[in-house]
């Protein structure tokens, strides 16, 4: 007589590996200390080269900014600073909405415009950076008052 | 007759949760955090104006420089310094295998690192700000 054949135990319709379930939240948690590493050199770097190096706060004017985004060195770190620091920044504060809201239209709405913030900001601040003209002229061609005086050499 | 015990009443110590070096710096690293991106939405927008005319970004920035705005810098700085370090504990402690066993000494490393940092940036800006 043949071994009766058994079934596997709880093979179908049961599944129990939980691989179907999004990694959402632990990439973010993940996002969070890898951006925030990087943020660390970025911001601090960004602080004392504008508020410590030089003239420090009074240094600051167009011509400033212009010197600086003359250099792609600085446009990529201004860049990467916009990019990491808002989705970093917009990160917490989701924390923070969802930690403290208790109604459900309270937190789509804030979400809401959370998200509106960050890509309004992200957006303008690439355009900015890189349609950014150091020597602006107008209409007519002549230097635009405040234009620093390197544009006139 | 059983003698009546004396009851020693206990004086209710409250239902706030006091977490220590722990809890407090989790609320100021919340608190820095949010004061930082509000700040940078500003900080974008008002950088933008570069874009517009070198003008119009002079003018506003000439309105930053006076005291008030001064000290507010001042502030953010002390914030972002302090959310910087203690992010950097926050990593050591999920990351590192010491981390949780050392993260009240760490924080003591983040205030006097935070100390060692403020005290030469704040001679520097504050003569900015009042030295004219």
């Amino acid at each position: 007589m043949a071994a009766p054949l058994l079934e596997a135990p709880r093979s179908t319709p049961y599944r129990r590996s939980t691989s179907r379930r999004s990694n959402y939240e632990m990439y973010s948690w993940l996002f969070m200390r890898l951006s925030g590493a990087v943020l660390a050199v970025l911001v601090i770097g960004h602080l004392f080269v504008n508020l410590m190096v030089g003239d420090g706060i009074n240094g600051l004017d167009f011509g400033f900014v212009a010197g600086k985004w003359a250099s792609p060195f600085w446009q990529v770190w201004d860049l990467a600073m916009l990019w990491l620091a808002m989705i970093h920044g917009s990160n917490g504060v989701r924390t923070i909405i969802n930690d403290y809201t208790q109604r459900d239209t309270t937190r789509m709405v804030l979400k809401t415009l959370l998200a509106v913030a960050l890509v309004f900001t992200v957006v303008l601040g690439t355009l900015v950076i890189f349609t950014f003209e150091p020597c602006p002229v107008g209409p007519d061609g002549a230097l635009l008052t405040g234009a620093p005086s390197f544009c006139a050499g | 007759m059983a003698t009546e015990t004396r009851t020693r009443s206990v004086v209710p110590k409250g239902t706030l949760y006091r977490g220590r070096e722990g809890m407090w710096s989790w609320v100021a690293h919340r608190i820095t955090g949010l004061l930082i991106f509000v700040f940078l939405l500003v900080h974008v927008l008002d950088t933008s104006l570069v874009r517009v005319a070198p003008e119009a970004y002079n003018v506003v920035i000439e309105t930053y420089k006076n005291p008030v705005v001064g000290l507010g810098e001042a502030g953010l700085v002390g914030a972002v310094l302090f959310h910087a370090f203690n992010g950097i504990r926050v990593m050591l402690v999920d990351f590192w295998s010491g981390g949780p066993k050392y993260h009240r000494q760490m924080l003591w490393a983040v205030g006097a690192l935070w100390v060692l940092l403020m005290v030469p940036f704040l001679v520097r800006h504050l003569s900015h700000v009042f030295g004219g």
